[in-house]
Formats: C-alpha cells, sequence, structure tokens
C-alpha cells in the first residue's frame, strides 16, 4: 500500500486518537484527498480496536439490559406518520387509497426480497444484522419517498383519460421533476396479447420527442402501475400519454394514443 | 437490539470501563453507544468490517469524550474500522483478546506505557512525549510500531 511516509506514524497517532490537535487538522487535509492514506487509517483503527479488546472481561451490570431495551422502546425507528398529513385531493380520489395499499405491498414484497437475500449473507458473515437494520431503513425511506409523492403539494398529477362513459380506461400520473420521480397508475385497460405491451411517455416541455417512462401489462382487472421509471431529474413535463407498442417496449410512440393527460 | 446487547454490550462496557474506570460512567457510555446505533445503524458498513472491533473504538472514542467532558469530536459513521478479522463468536473473541494480551505482555514496558496513555487515558501524543519524558519522535515511533505488533499477530 502506497501510504505517503511522511505520514505514517501520524497515521497509526491518529488511529489511536492522540494526534495532537495541529497535526491531526494537517493530516485530515491530507485524508481528504489520499484514498491510499484512508485505508491504511482504517486497517490502523482494526489495530487500534484490538488494543481495546485488551481490556475486555467485565460485563455490564444486568440492569443494563432493561434500561437499554426500554429506552429503544421509548424511542421508535425514524418514521413519520406522513398520512395524517393528507392533503384534500388525496381524501376525495379512491385510486389513492389502492395505490397505496399497492406501495404498501411493493414495500412489503422488496422488504421480503430483501430480508432473503440477507439471510443468505448472515449465514456468510454471521454479522449482517445491522446491515439489515441498514437496508431495512433504505426500504422506508424509499416508501416514505412515495408516500411524499402521494400528499405532497409540490408534486405535479396528471390525470389521463379517454372522456368516454365508464368503465373506460383511466390513468394518473403523479410527477415530481424535482428528483425525477414519477409513479403512474392505470385502471380499465384493455387486455393485451403477450407480443405487446403498453408503454408510458413523458412529453417534454422543451417540445423534444416523447420520452419512454417505462412498460407495464394491466393485472386480469385492468389494473397497472409504473414507479420511477429511468428519468433524468429536471426534465420538465408537458403531458403524459399511453400507447400500445410490440413488446418489448420501443424507443418511439406509435399512434394512437391509448391514454394522454397534460399537466393540471 | 436485544441480541446485539448480548453479543457485544461486555466489550463496550469493558472499553468504556477501562477508560473512565467508574461503573456507573461506563453504564452510560455503553447506553448512548447502543442508543446511537439504534438510532443510525446504517452507521455502520457491515461491508468493511466486523461489528465487534468498530464498537470496540466508537466506545473507546466515546468514553474518552465523557473523560474530557466535551461534546463527541466526530459522528460515528465518519469512523469507519478495517478488521479482516472474525470477533463475532465468544471462541474466536476469546482467542484475539489472549493473542492481544500476549502481544501487550511482550512489548517493552515504556512502548506499551506509550500505546495506553495514548489510547485508553486520552493523551495527545505530545502530552505522552511530556508525561514519559521522552522525544515526541520517539513517542510516535512507539505508538506506531505498538499497533503494526498488533497486526502482526493477528495477521
Amino acid at each position: 500500500m502506497a501510504v505517503h511516509e511522511q505520514f505514517a506514524d501520524d497515521l497509526a497517532i491518529y488511529a489511536a486518537g492522540s494526534l495532537a490537535a495541529q497535526e491531526a487538522a494537517t493530516l485530515e487535509q491530507h485524508l481528504e484527498t489520499c484514498p491510499d492514506c484512508r485505508r491504511e487509517l482504517e486497517a490502523l483503527r482494526g489495530d487500534a480496536a484490538l488494543l481495546a479488546l485488551s481490556a475486555a472481561g467485565p460485563a455490564p451490570p444486568a440492569r443494563s439490559r432493561e434500561k437499554l431495551l426500554s429506552a429503544v422502546k421509548k424511542e421508535p425507528r425514524r418514521q413519520r406518520m406522513v398520512l395524517y398529513h393528507a392533503r384534500p385531493w388525496w381524501a376525495v380520489a379512491p385510486v389513492a387509497a389502492s395505490l397505496a395499499l399497492a406501495i404498501f405491498g411493493l414495500f412489503l414484497w422488496r422488504e421480503n426480497r430483501n430480508l432473503r437475500e440477507q439471510q443468505a449473507e448472515m449465514q456468510q458473515k454471521q454479522q449482517s444484522l445491522v446491515a439489515e437494520l441498514a437496508k431495512t431503513q433504505h426500504e422506508s425511506e424509499q416508501a416514505r419517498e412515495m408516500l411524499f409523492m402521494l400528499t405532497s403539494p409540490e408534486v405535479q398529477k396528471v390525470s389521463l383519460s379517454t372522456n368516454k362513459n365508464a368503465p373506460q380506461p383511466a390513468g394518473k400520473a403523479m410527477y415530481l421533476r424535482t428528483k425525477g420521480h414519477l409513479l403512474f397508475m392505470a385502471s380499465n385497460l384493455a387486455p393485451l396479447p403477450n407480443s405487446k405491451t403498453y408503454e408510458l411517455w413523458l412529453m417534454p416541455m422543451s417540445g423534444a420527442a416523447p420520452m419512454p417512462a417505462g412498460t407495464f401489462m394491466p393485472d386480469e382487472k385492468g389494473g397497472a402501475m409504473v414507479m420511477n421509471p429511468p428519468i433524468p431529474p429536471g426534465t420538465q413535463a408537458k403531458a403524459f400519454a399511453v400507447t400500445v407498442e410490440d413488446a418489448p417496449g420501443s424507443e418511439k410512440p406509435t399512434m394512437p394514443m391509448v391514454l394522454m393527460g397534460a399537466g393540471e | 437490539m436485544a441480541g446485539l446487547y448480548d453479543r457485544y454490550s461486555s466489550i463496550v462496557y469493558s472499553v468504556a470501563l477501562r477508560v473512565l474506570g467508574d461503573t456507573g460512567r461506563a453504564e452510560d457510555v455503553m447506553q448512548e453507544v447502543f442508543m446511537q446505533l439504534w438510532r443510525n445503524p446504517a452507521a455502520f458498513d457491515a461491508n468493511r468490517g466486523s461489528l465487534a472491533a468498530w464498537l470496540a473504538v466508537i466506545a473507546r472514542n466515546r468514553a474518552i469524550d465523557a473523560l474530557r467532558k466535551r461534546r463527541p469530536e466526530s459522528n460515528i459513521e465518519d469512523v469507519v474500522v478495517a478488521a479482516d478479522l472474525d470477533l463475532e463468536s465468544d471462541a474466536a473473541r476469546k482467542i484475539a483478546i489472549e493473542k492481544v494480551r500476549g502481544v501487550l505482555g511482550g512489548m517493552p514496558p515504556e512502548q506499551r506505557r506509550a500505546i495506553e496513555l495514548a489510547f485508553f487515558e486520552g493523551l495527545t501524543h505530545t502530552e505522552v512525549a511530556a508525561k514519559l519524558g521522552e522525544p515526541l519522535g520517539t513517542v510516535k515511533t512507539r505508538i506506531r510500531s505498538a499497533l503494526q505488533a498488533l497486526r502482526k499477530v493477528m495477521a
């Protein structure tokens, strides 16, 4: 490892938590630009951890276990009850309830998949408990972002329909331009043969060509959902549309449009 | 959390007790370390090393902060500890502890004193040099080679 020799002593002392402030500042500046020295620092901290182990032995008093567990109970993980801040449109839109259920289902499914992957990992490493917590936190972060999509006034909401008598295909797109997040849900879609697929399009405000925003097939009740297709953040949307394309999807929309809607 | 506590509380507590020499304060530090992990489990990067080693280093840092009655100097997620060794099972940990104690026992007393003053008493290297009446350069080299000796024996 190409550690800079002039920092070798200081790195060790820094890892032991003992480098005086002035030298520490100089070293920290160097560490910002030197991955080799950062790696060596991490390894030296591992050596310092061994030193810490030499103190091992005494067990904490029995009462501290209860104390910690009850402190943990009082402080639930970062969870915000976003649903309680729901905006009025949410209350009147029946589609939103099923959307929330779908998201929750997706969240559970992902978490489940995630847990299964991590179970295998745990057998290998016997230490992924914390990694699992971290990943679960990440998933709940995603779910929270999706709930934000449903409730935030910043989010552009577009209804897509054919304006005919019910039951007609209908869709709703929720798009957060700043993050490039898009949530689309459709209902009453006609079934398609396997050789075809529905495709969602974003019509840019700039007048550029329609951008593919994900393909989807309806379930047996004609419902479908597209979540976060790859859209560059910042893309301004004038409208959204759905077409039928040859599977597995197209780069250009084929007329006619099944659904179409402009921003509200 | 109960599982983590059962497995790691003794390490965290022992390190804090070694630094603080007071069971009540050591218990407080242990409580704080576990609560931080609870609030921010992503702070520990499981791909980079062992949880036992990471907790040992975090416990030492927090105990020194408590000793000096100062606010925590670093965020726990900024402390990455790479330890390529198995400290997770009780048996493996016992072997490691014995090896480490063997290395420390075999060190020249002045070297052992230097690294212990730095690590467990939280003295800066200049304070260590003043306390031992030795040149700065000598103290620096002693601390570095002490850590090297620990790495070598575990390799």
